[in-house]
């Protein structure tokens, strides 16, 4: 499914510049569930923007569903995005000047799917993250676990292969961050293949893989037994 | 490649955009409507202007010379200087057949005389004229007709006479055609009035008798008083002045650089005059105008610049969910174009309503100031073509700078 070798990745800071990824070697199944973890600084989020084609990396190699990933346009990028990842951030990143089907819809839109059937699939998808009645309210009328669903179902809705989360609950309180978490992982149940950033113990081992990033470097990179979020709620 | 611009979600867009920032868009606004306005509003008062001043001249023959004898400047052929020239019907004919371009040449004379009629009399300038005279100088006849042939082959003693003289020798509502007046003792029936207008060069023309009739009274012979060419629309006024004055000095005996024999005056030069201002006025409006407008479009490409800076973050959400940079540099594009558009059409119905208002204060009655005030169809036509085109280019502007930012650091910022 994803297959990266020998990553690496530096940013220019003044006259030097800083070497975040070192290496890095990764290997995603199709229908794993894996968290990434390190502390900040760690090269996490670079990992996961390169992975979602936000960034570009310096060298090596990175195969998504057999399609190597080098060298893109902008618009090649943003064809490939829109078709193969589905995104979730940490601050939900509605646009708050569309209701909540709009957002859902947006990336049909630019797929460019026609409106009826745009608006219907959008439908589909809140119906699936339970927020079908909120189809009409702007992003400032939801709660964030509301906001965060609709973000899902946003993430969900061009029915991409894999699913980029970058501290899906890190705006989250503990109940509702396990409602999120129960939620992914019902998409992960369905076959659904998610990667997902974070620096919470409790969300990883929700995970059913945890990668440890340590200054650049992959420390540890182990199957764990699925916490299941469920028994919270 | 244009489909996008007939998808509802294009304009939804375009409108989202505009009702998050309303104020600042209608301020923005505010700077192409201006212009536009300034635009229509000056171009419409210049055609205005332009109208009333061909309405004053449009009596008259505009590429037309008056000639008159005066007194010799210079001696020549024995002949001392202050001599009195002394026009003839011969130099006419002669002037007539030799200078080139020539449409008419009209001998007048004229003279003053003591009207009177019944117990009312005045002094009053008396033309002798030609027939002809009503094409160069055309006569608003209210009631009656001008002198024609047979007036001039008889020697009819019959005037027409002006409005002004009517209205001192006859009573209110009286019918003036048919009626007697007597000038220096002599009955004229009144054949014609005529409106005098707004624009009269030299002294009033207030009665006009044939010319045969004016020769045989006055005893003038041969002798005329003044004489009035007119050239064809494709001479040029003033070569025709020169070639008849040159003509006329030949027949004369007067020396060829005489200034002083001649006086003429040519109405195609301060005709030209008017109009040369007013097509300075004309191009002064468009600069004006067009300078406002692209302050004001630029204004436009300044407001999109900021709003791109604000929407940076949803700029970079919309690309990681699959926007090309043309997408997004379409759009912005598109309200460029379309705030652009808005606020010209807005500014060109106002300034027709400012036309409509100038009209109704300054443009009624015949000495209006502003004659039907208004801009062509394709004035309108060329202003938005260039409201379109310079908001493509300024849309372009805030466009490049809102996909020079990479999606990631878009999305990075707060």
């Amino acid at each position: 499914m994803l297959k990266i070798h020998q990553l690496h990745k530096s940013y220019p800071i003044g006259d030097s510049s800083l070497h975040v990824l070192k290496g890095i070697d990764l290997n995603i199944e199709e229908g794993e569930m894996v968290a990434i973890m390190g502390s900040s600084g760690s090269g996490k989020s670079t990992l996961l923007n390169i992975i979602g084609m936000l960034d570009e990396a310096d060298s090596g190699e990175y195969i998504l569903d057999g399609l190597p990933i080098k060298d893109l346009t902008e618009k090649k990028a943003a064809v490939y995005r829109n078709k193969f990842l589905g995104f979730i951030f940490q601050s939900f990143n509605l646009i708050n000047y569309k209701n909540a089907l709009e957002n859902v819809a947006l990336p049909l839109y630019y797929q460019g799917m026609n409106r009826k059937e745009r608006q219907e699939k959008a439908m589909f998808h809140l119906e699936k993250v339970g927020l079908a009645n909120w189809a009409e309210h702007l992003p400032k009328e939801l709660s964030g676990g509301q906001k965060q669903r609709v973000a899902i179902a946003r993430a969900l809705a061009a029915n991409p292969k894999l699913l980029l989360a970058d501290e899906p609950t890190g705006a989250l309180d503990t109940k509702t961050s396990h409602e999120i978490m129960e939620f992914i992982q019902q998409l992960n149940d369905e076959g659904k293949t998610i990667l997902m950033v974070t620096h919470e113990e409790d969300i990883a081992n929700m995970c059913k893989r945890i990668v440890r990033l340590r200054d650049g470097v992959i420390m540890e990179d182990k199957k764990i037994n699925q916490v299941r979020a469920g028994q919270y709620v | 490649m244009f489909r996008f611009l007939f998808d509802r979600d294009t304009w939804q867009e375009v409108f989202d955009s505009f009702n998050k920032n309303k104020l600042r868009s209608v301020l923005t606004m505010v700077g192409v409507w201006w212009g536009i306005l300034l635009l229509i509003g000056l171009l419409g008062s210049a055609r205005g202007l332009e109208n009333a001043f061909n309405r004053l001249f449009g009596d008259f023959a505009t590429n037309s010379v008056f000639v008159m004898g005066s007194s010799t400047g210079k001696p020549f052929k024995g002949f001392q200087e202050g001599r009195r020239v002394q026009l003839t019907l011969t130099d006419i004919e002669k002037v007539e057949a030799n200078v080139e371009g020539i449409e008419f040449v009209v001998p007048r004379n004229m003279n003053q005389g003591l009207v009177v009629r019944n117990f009312l009399s005045g002094t009053f300038n008396v033309m002798g004229d030609y027939p002809v005279l009503d094409k160069v100088q055309k006569k608003k006849l209210v009631h009656g007709r001008f002198i024609n042939q047979s007036d001039i082959d008889d020697h009819k003693k019959v005037a027409v006479i002006s409005e002004s003289i009517y209205k001192q020798l006859f009573e209110k509502d009286e019918n003036p055609i048919g009626q007697y007046i007597q000038i220096n003792n002599i009955n004229y029936m009144v054949v014609g009035m005529y409106d005098q207008g707004n624009v009269n060069f030299g002294p009033s023309e207030d009665i006009h008798i044939p010319f045969t009739t004016f020769q045989q009274v006055y005893n003038q012979g041969e002798k005329i008083g003044f004489l009035m060419i007119t050239g064809k629309p494709e001479y040029d006024i003033q070569q025709i002045e020169n070639d008849a004055i040159l003509m006329l000095k030949t027949l004369n005996h007067v020396h060829p650089e005489d200034k002083r024999a001649f006086r003429s005056f040519n109405m195609g030069k301060e005709f030209a005059k008017v109009t040369g201002f007013l097509t300075g006025m004309q191009f002064l409006t468009w600069f004006v105008g067009l300078a406002t407008l692209v302050a004001g479009v630029f204004a436009i490409g300044n407001i999109l610049l900021i709003t791109v800076k604000e929407r940076t973050k949803e700029i970079g959400v919309r690309r990681a969910l699959g926007a090309t940079p043309f997408e997004i540099k379409r759009q912005i594009v598109v309200e460029a174009v379309f705030l652009t558009l808005v606020a010209g059409v807005i500014g060109i119905i106002t300034g027709g309503w400012i036309l409509i208002a100038l009209d109704y204060f300054f443009g009624q009655g015949d000495e209006a100031a502003i004659v039907n005030a208004s801009v062509s169809i394709s004035v309108v036509f060329v202003a938005l073509v260039i409201l379109v085109i310079l908001g493509t280019l300024i849309g372009l502007i805030p466009a490049f700078k809102a996909t020079s930012v990479k999606p990631i650091e878009a999305l990075r910022e707060e």
